[in-house]
């Protein structure tokens, strides 16, 4: 019979029965918000992403590109996020130039939530779409499981609660672009200082009839300032005790040994190192 | 996606937690009514949306258009209901054109049905469908989590309507005017809210007749008295 083999899914549910970790995906623990205003709309996010306890990216692009004048910021999986985004980009253009039109909001949102809602959560996607189209401006957040929502303003995943408080506090109907933004950027502040999966800086994008702007790295709450003190110990701060050396003919018995020329470094990356 | 992390471990070595399936989904902790009266149906809804503990959407639309005048109260999981929603919005369009004249009520409610019960162990929703046709008139069927359906007079569902039984049974009276459905509805929705803690936001209600559909707006800083929009 053709077809996926999914006998290892019960292996791996047994496996997890009896306490056996489930591999941890990159999450973005997030904040990401979206607001309308007099002829557009604003989203904005926080740029970093975590892994467990660790960041690991200290300043990632939470806002994808799906078409010129359409959106979407993502919380949840990071992959999930950035693979469904890049699918609904590359559909929706097709789509576009097959029916000679300007891709609409919500016929990303409708196929956001059909291709979500297929797959029952399993995508671990939590998106907000934004956009303006012939319609007029568009704002709706996608959740994981297929379900939408289309509202003024929005906040999703886990600092949504700290920048919603921003919002039902300082929102106004019929806001300029710039009262916009700078409502947007404070809710996503507010996610940065006081939510642990979120930090960084904030990166905005204003979306109007007439041009979409991203604005990477719009406000940067977190410089690292340069230290006020060189941490570096001075040769000789550790006593050497014994000193033995081995030549390079001797090492050569157990390991092949490469000979490099000038400052280039075996292998991986180079590290930063801090002065 | 996130998974619990209870372990159960069933004879067979097998793991059985259906909770694990859908943790983290958006749910529509509802209270939501369809009722007849003299010239048509009202449909009636709060607005909360909740994911756990937080209200994700404090003015839910609950209350969805499948066709001109056939609409439907959506109460469980708010992607599942959705998704039958738009399908049924979807058929019932075929419907019109390929017959060239509107389905009716009754004929809305079996697609419902026929989503509902095949799909009865991978959803859940609870639905209410009313509708207004120039053969029945007003018409309100309910469909609850099995995917049974069953035709009534009035229909109450979700988590707030457990709360109501008795509202709704003493104060029912078969052919009201309008004025005296909206307020029958109203009043039944205001203790729903009051009283049940997955439900609240403002009062909407559709009222559908042979004039068309027709929306109101409830909001509670006027205890839900001054109809707007």
């Amino acid at each position: 019979m053709p077809g996926f083999d999914f006998s290892n899914v019960n292996r791996n549910n047994a496996l997890h029965a009896r306490g056996v970790p489930l591999p941890k995906a990159t999450s973005t623990g997030t904040t990401i918000v979206g607001c309308i205003f007099e002829n557009g709309v604003v989203i904005a996010a926080d740029t970093r992403a975590t892994s467990g306890p660790i960041v690991a990216d200290k300043n990632c692009e939470k806002l994808h590109y799906i078409a010129p004048q359409i959106w979407c910021a993502g919380a949840g999986t990071a992959a999930d996020t950035e693979f469904t985004t890049s699918l609904i980009s590359s559909q929706l253009e097709l789509h576009s130039l097959s029916t000679g039109r300007k891709p609409r909001v919500v016929t990303c949102m409708t196929m956001l939530k059909q291709h979500l809602f297929r797959y029952q959560g399993h995508i671990g996607a939590y998106l907000v779409v934004a956009g303006v189209d012939p319609t007029g401006v568009g704002l709706f957040t996608v959740h994981a499981h297929g379900s939408t929502d289309k509202l003024p303003y929005v906040t999703m995943g886990s600092g949504s609660l700290a920048a919603m408080s921003v919002f039902e506090t300082q929102w106004k109907s019929k806001m300029t672009e710039q009262e916009a933004i700078d409502l947007a950027s404070n809710a996503i502040q507010a996610g940065i200082f006081n939510d642990l999966g979120s930090g960084s800086n904030v990166d905005v994008a204003v979306i109007t009839k007439d041009k979409t702007t991203l604005k990477r790295g719009y406000i940067k709450p977190n410089e690292r300032s340069k230290k006020q003190k060189s941490y570096v110990f001075k040769r000789g701060t550790t006593a050497v005790l014994n000193e033995k050396i081995i030549t390079r003919e001797e090492i050569s018995k157990y390991v092949t040994v490469h000979e490099l020329k000038g400052d280039e470094t075996a292998l991986g990356e180079k590290m930063d190192l801090d002065v | 996606m996130e998974f619990g992390t209870s372990g159960m471990l069933n004879e067979d070595g097998i793991h059985v937690d259906m909770d694990r399936l859908k943790k983290g989904e958006v749910n529509l902790g509802t209270s939501i009514m369809a009722i007849n009266f003299k010239d048509g149906v009202i449909l009636g809804a709060d607005s909360r949306t909740t994911t756990g503990a937080y209200i994700a959407n404090r003015v839910t639309d609950k209350l969805t258009q499948v066709h001109d005048t056939i609409w439907c109260c959506r109460s469980g999981s708010a992607a599942d209901t959705q998704a039958v929603a738009d399908i049924v919005h979807y058929q019932l369009g075929m419907y019109d054109i390929q017959n060239g004249r509107r389905p009716t009520t009754q004929t809305a409610a079996a697609m419902f049905q026929e989503l509902c019960y095949e799909n009865k162990d991978r959803l859940s929703a609870g639905l209410i469908i009313a509708g207004w046709d120039e053969r029945h008139g007003g018409q309100v069927y309910s469909i609850p989590l099995g995917g049974s359906l069953h035709k009534q007079s009035y229909a109450i569902g979700g988590s707030g309507s457990t709360y109501i039984y008795g509202y709704c049974d003493a104060n029912w009276k078969e052919g009201m005017d309008e004025e005296e459905a909206v307020n029958f509805v109203k009043g039944a929705l205001q203790e729903a809210i009051k009283w049940d803690g997955s439900s609240g936001g403002v009062i909407r209600m559709v009222v559908l007749t042979k004039k068309g559909a027709n929306r109101h707006l409830y909001l509670p800083d006027t205890q839900y008295s001054v109809r707007h929009q």
